[in-house]
């Protein structure tokens, strides 16, 4: 049962995720954190934040982690292969009857409305991480977040780190790095975290 | 091109260590495969790379998983799409297994979370970056209609939280009726 509702879980977010990249997030988040409550918040933050540092889409890297924790090893091979298998129809099919699918006046209709919708929600899924990182416990709802329960470490590290990425362009990673080093160091010397 | 044991081989070990190393996951994976495919192994044309990123752009799933499929269909059917999904999954799949057990043991660790929760603004800071990036093209290419539907959009799942699939639906079959407005105006200019 636990093996179905993984399969089927991961089988919408890797059918809906259109514009690859960031647009399957706010499909997990959905899926993972708000209906099945599989992983918390903080989870969720942390499963995004070692995806960026691992190879491999972030899709598959949640159903890896989800499946582990909910079945172990079975559990992460069932989430990974519900994950692909729209991919593999959808794809296949497209091969296979070698449709001319780019001049598809459908196809092309649906993507420039999907387009725009993506940056949305993958911006939604965003804030609510941002959110979650800024409250001073990691708390589960952000809405409880009040000026005196904000992380100021966090605030900076966000600004700092956010500014260096418009500015110079420079691999992701090592912002990530660099936020996880001087926040380690900042935590302990102001006692907090 | 002779399909033996060989060749499987290394339509395997390519593909999985494209898969190995691409960090971040998305559009990545794409000029490495180029690279890889294209101009080092000569088994598919530059063309073809180009529908091939076309088509995993804008079919369901992650990137590197259609374009993978798309290029192990393309060299050697059905079993060359089932080779090359399986060495693109397996890396991340063998990573965060591992990562996943490591997660639970030191979940409750101080300093781990203390790092995790640096990194967590860093990631916030990361995906900031993108949306900007990504919202200043929808804006820079003026189209009122896409425009409307990213405002929209974020109204409905950030302020009164609609389901993400119902908004995928809604914006699919808005885009379709959109696309098919305007070809019936163009006509209806021509007549």
């Amino acid at each position: 049962m636990t093996l179905l509702k993984l399969f089927w879980s991961f089988f919408q977010i890797g059918l809906f995720s259109i514009g690859g990249g960031y647009a399957s997030m706010p499909l997990i988040q959905e899926q993972v954190v708000e209906l099945h409550h599989w992983l918390s918040m903080t989870d969720f933050v942390d499963v995004v934040t070692i995806s960026q540092m691992t190879p491999g889409p972030i899709a598959i890297n949640a159903a890896t982690f989800v499946g582990m924790r909910i079945a172990q090893l079975p559990g992460a091979i069932v989430a990974t292969f519900g994950c692909v298998a729209p991919s593999c129809i959808i794809v296949l099919a497209i091969g296979y009857f070698y449709l001319k699918y780019k001049n598809l006046l459908v196809v092309d209709g649906a993507l420039t409305a999907l387009r725009p919708a993506v940056v949305s929600m993958i911006a939604s899924a965003g804030l609510s991480i941002l959110l979650s990182s800024l409250a001073q416990n990691r708390t589960d709802s952000w809405l409880a977040l009040r000026l005196q329960h904000i992380d100021w470490v966090a605030v900076v590290l966000f600004l700092t780190g956010f500014l260096i990425l418009r500015k110079w362009k420079i691999n992701p990673i090592f912002v990530m790095l660099g936020s996880g080093g001087v926040g380690l160091v900042a935590y302990l010397l102001t006692g907090g975290g | 091109m002779n399909h033996d044991f060989r060749f499987f081989c290394k339509l395997f070990l390519s593909t999985f260590s494209l898969s190995a190393f691409t960090f971040g996951g998305g559009y990545v994976i794409i000029p490495l495969m180029r690279k890889k495919f294209v101009e080092q192994y000569n088994w598919i044309s530059e063309e073809e790379m180009l529908d091939f990123t076309a088509i995993s752009q804008s079919t369901p799933g992650a990137m590197a998983v259609n374009a993978s499929l798309l290029v192990g269909y393309r060299l050697a059917g059905f079993f060359g799409a089932f080779v090359t999904l399986v060495a693109t999954v397996l890396p991340p799949l063998l990573i965060l297994s591992v990562v996943a057990l490591f997660y639970q043991a030191f979940q409750d660790n101080r300093l781990v979370n203390l790092v995790l929760k640096g990194m967590g603004a860093g990631v916030a800071a990361v995906i900031a970056d993108v949306v900007v990036t990504m919202a200043r093209d929808v804006v820079s290419a003026r189209n009122l209609f896409q425009i409307a539907v990213m405002l929209l959009t974020f109204v409905a799942v950030f302020v009164f939280e609609v389901n993400a699939i119902l908004v995928v639906l809604v914006c699919a079959a808005v885009g379709i009726l959109y696309a098919l407005l305007l070809k019936g105006r163009k006509r209806g200019q021509e007549h």
